[in-house]
């Protein structure tokens, strides 16, 4: 239950950290938080007390692995949404890198052309 | 690979320590790298995790000799080529099991559970996704610091200056 | 090979494709327009034939469902794969004429090619997880597409729309988990199933909740609609056309239908919230879109508007007090209005991109007496600014009258007056458009432009003759494709019998 609640912390300050500052570096960084932030809580949905891995050795049965292993389901989705995270983070990054260019600022209060 | 470029004397990279180590830890890198892509139907790891480890490898080559020699490793170029055609293979793969029924369906015989050479189609998708994560993950490196506009005129006004 | 066994080449085709044309072009900058020609093309001739079939569903890999991937094709997925690879067969056409104004055009169609399968394959999947990476896929191709032409403001609004869009895809990833750790499955028929037996206690109300929020923030519902006036008209104009006609439907309006209706169910709460959510879409667009000088800046706003009236037609069909038959009525207009949205919408985006591709400027104040000079993108413009403003006989009139008529019936008397409302303040925008852009003074520097080319004309033509056909032929649209569609939404009985089939 503890643990729910220190993921939803996490959640927390990375939004915090994409609201607050004002550096376009540090909105990024707080983004990649929120996204790490939910990966783990969808690896915690899979945990089973006193859980072994999910991986099958050669004198196992398939009901050990049905009884005691933690559900490999959750993490099938996670490794999808790292790589999905990492291609939106280098999008950014070289946006980021291109206003930079065209602004000559990394502060975002200073890029705000288009209005109304 | 030319000797005077990864000589010790030669101008750009680091130090003559980090030259010699990662002389000996290149090795060691790229074949945990391939031995993580290829057992990835057995243990833990696979494709994506495999790819990402060869190409930290590239980067620390870059990192320890300097660019000339990791371009000559593997250019931008044929970073490209081997990304695009890996995805376009990936897809190909899937689209051959139409033929014998469903798509993506895993046609190659089976073989004998916890063998190298079994389950099927898994080990050549794990190889494709192995080589398009190293190409896309070096080319993404070399577009944001190498090859950036950034950099580039960063480095124009401090020759200016000078 | 039959027809069932092509339904997986709506995503493989342009993903092949996209990485095909990378490599190619590395010898012949030419060939990227054959490939992207060639590629959506035969699309678009799939997804028309694909509209004859039964419903059926389609397991891949062969592995049976609930553990599978399923496939589903039903009245609503041919209906939105119909207008996705259309509108995005007229936008290829068109764009290869209009992008050689930017550099980098291979790379502009592998894009483009990425986008189109993330949006077919939102349309096509029945499993919930894949309609989360197909939308990822869809939205970051979308994001780089936005910020193509890399001036000041197209990076500014790439990048307001690149952390807003973030945020609502991991509001949506919370919401999947949630479900996820409550059910046990991700599969949507089985998802059905499971939630018809537990009913909708709090967790489910919660995961509704993140649900509207994420995918209407990709609806572009208010108040969620801070990234689309901004990323819109920045676009180049044939992804403008895409982004506005298409993709907020597809991976937007789609899925909030698909979910509320067919995996969780009637209810009154969620049909009140759409409903209200979808008045003040109407009501803030239209104010916020009367002021404007930009031009496509002001179409933007009104994408926010008419998005509005889907939601509310949705939110009528959701509704489990009023007869069947007038929430079929309701659902039924709501539906059109999205097939209508999407032609008239595109067409403007494409007569603004003609504009601006022969005078240089999108202030419609600088503009003037263009009819004369560009007669065939004026009158297409002229016939989508009736059609958006719902004059008879073209197709926007026949769709808010059904959807005014079923407010009406089912007694909500407010919401029939506000869509009446701001039916007349569209027409005063585009009025307003019409005698700035159209008629009036010719500027003196324009005296010597030209018509449009011919590859930039065919699509607008095509378009504007969609227009008027799509309103005259409504009687035969009803009985064949937007009866399907709503009865396919309706019965969620049917939905759930999809995990046998295959």
């Amino acid at each position: 239950m503890i643990l729910y609640f220190l993921t939803l912390v996490l959640f927390v300050m990375g939004v915090y950290c994409l609201i607050a500052k004002k550096n376009i570096i540090k909105k990024i960084i707080g983004l990649t938080i929120t996204d790490y932030a939910i990966n783990l809580f969808i690896i915690i949905i899979g945990y089973r007390a006193k859980g072994i891995a999910p991986i099958m050795f050669k004198d196992m049965t398939v009901q050990e692995l049905a009884e005691y292993g933690v559900d490999p389901l959750p993490q099938a989705l996670v490794l999808t949404s790292i790589v999905i995270g990492l291609g939106v983070l280098s999008l950014m990054t070289a946006i980021c890198l291109r206003l930079y260019e065209k602004y000559k600022t990394f502060d975002m209060g200073e890029i705000n052309r288009l209005k109304g | 690979m030319k000797p005077e470029l990864v000589s010790s004397e030669s101008p750009k990279g680091m130090t003559p320590v980090v030259k010699t180590v990662t002389r000996f830890a290149m090795g060691i890198v790229f074949m945990f790298g391939w031995y993580i892509i290829l057992y990835g139907h057995l243990t833990p790891g696979g494709g994506f995790a495999g790819g990402t480890i060869l190409a930290c490898g590239y980067v620390l080559l870059t990192l320890a000799f300097g660019k000339e020699v990791a371009l000559g490793k593997m250019s931008d170029r044929w970073a490209s080529i081997i990304d695009n055609s890996a995805a376009f293979l990936f897809v190909a793969t899937g689209l051959v099991g139409i033929a014998f029924g469903y798509f993506f369906l895993n046609f190659p015989p089976h073989g004998e559970p916890f063998d190298l050479v079994s389950a099927g189609v898994i080990p050549w998708y794990n190889i494709i996704i192995g080589l398009k994560v190293t190409s896309s993950l070096f080319a993404i490196f070399l577009a944001l610091s190498i090859f950036g506009r950034f950099v580039s005129k960063l480095v124009e006004e401090a020759e200016e200056e000078e | 090979m039959t027809m069932q066994s092509t339904y997986p080449l709506f995503t493989a085709l342009p993903l092949a494709a996209a990485f095909f044309n990378l490599l190619v072009t590395k010898i012949n900058k030419k060939a990227a327009d054959y490939i992207a020609f060639l590629a959506v093309g035969t699309l678009a001739v799939l997804a028309v034939l694909t509209a004859f079939e039964q419903p059926f569903a389609y397991r891949v890999g062969g592995f049976p469902a609930p553990w599978g991937i399923l496939l589903v094709s039903d009245g609503l997925s041919s209906l939105m794969l119909i207008i996705v690879n259309v509108i995005a067969f007229l936008s290829v056409i068109y764009s290869i004429k209009y992008m050689t104004t930017y550099t980098a055009k291979p790379k502009y169609y592998s894009l483009f090619l990425l986008m189109l399968t993330g949006m077919n394959g939102v349309v096509i999947t029945g499993d919930l997880f894949n309609i989360y990476v197909f939308l990822e896929i869809a939205s970051i191709a979308s994001y780089a597409l936005v910020g193509f032409g890399c001036e000041h403001e197209e990076l500014e609004a790439s990048f307001k729309y690149l952390v807003l869009g973030s945020v609502a895809s991991t509001t949506i990833l919370f919401g999947i988990a949630f479900l996820y750790s409550m059910t046990g499955t991700l599969n949507m028929p089985d998802l059905a199933r499971q939630i018809e037996i537990i009913g909708i206690n709090k967790a489910v109300a919660f995961v509704i909740a993140m649900f509207i929020m994420g995918f209407g923030l990709k609806a572009s519902t208010v108040p969620f609609h801070a990234w689309l006036p901004d990323a819109h008209p920045s676009a180049p104009a044939p992804i403008s056309a895409m982004l506005s006609g298409v993709l907020i439907k597809a991976i937007g309006v789609y899925a909030i239908a698909r979910l509320m209706f067919d995996v969780i169910g009637p209810s009154e709460a969620v049909s009140s919230i759409l409903m209200f959510l979808g008045a003040l879409s109407m009501l803030v667009g239209v104010f916020l879109a009367v002021g404007q000088s930009d031009f496509k800046r002001m179409l933007a706003y009104h994408s926010i508007s008419q998005m509005g009236y889907v939601t509310i037609g949705l939110g009528l069909g959701l509704n489990p007090n009023v007869p069947p038959a007038i929430a079929a009525m309701g659902l039924i207009g709501g539906l059109y209005h999205m097939v209508n949205h999407a032609v008239f919408k595109s067409l403007l985006f494409l007569c603004s991109g003609s504009f601006e591709y022969r005078t240089g400027t999108r202030n419609r104040y600088e503009m003037g007496g263009l009819i004369r000079k560009m007669p065939v993108t004026g009158v297409a413009c002229s016939i989508a600014s009736l059609s958006i403003s719902g004059v008879p006989p073209f197709n926007g009139f026949w769709s808010k009258l059904i959807i005014i008529v079923a407010f009406v019936q089912a007694g909500y008397y407010v919401y029939g007056g506000i869509a009446v409302f701001v039916a007349f303040m569209t027409l005063l925008s585009f009025i307003k458009l019409q005698r700035f852009v159209l008629f009036g003074q010719l500027p003196a520097r324009f005296v010597n432009i030209k018509e449009a080319p011919f590859g930039m004309t065919l699509p607008l033509v095509v378009l504007a003759i969609l227009c008027l056909g799509l309103g005259l032929a409504y009687p035969f649209l009803d009985q064949s494709v937007l009866r399907a569609a709503s009865d396919a939404l309706l019965d969620k009985l049917s939905y759930m019998g999809y995990i046998l089939g295959g």
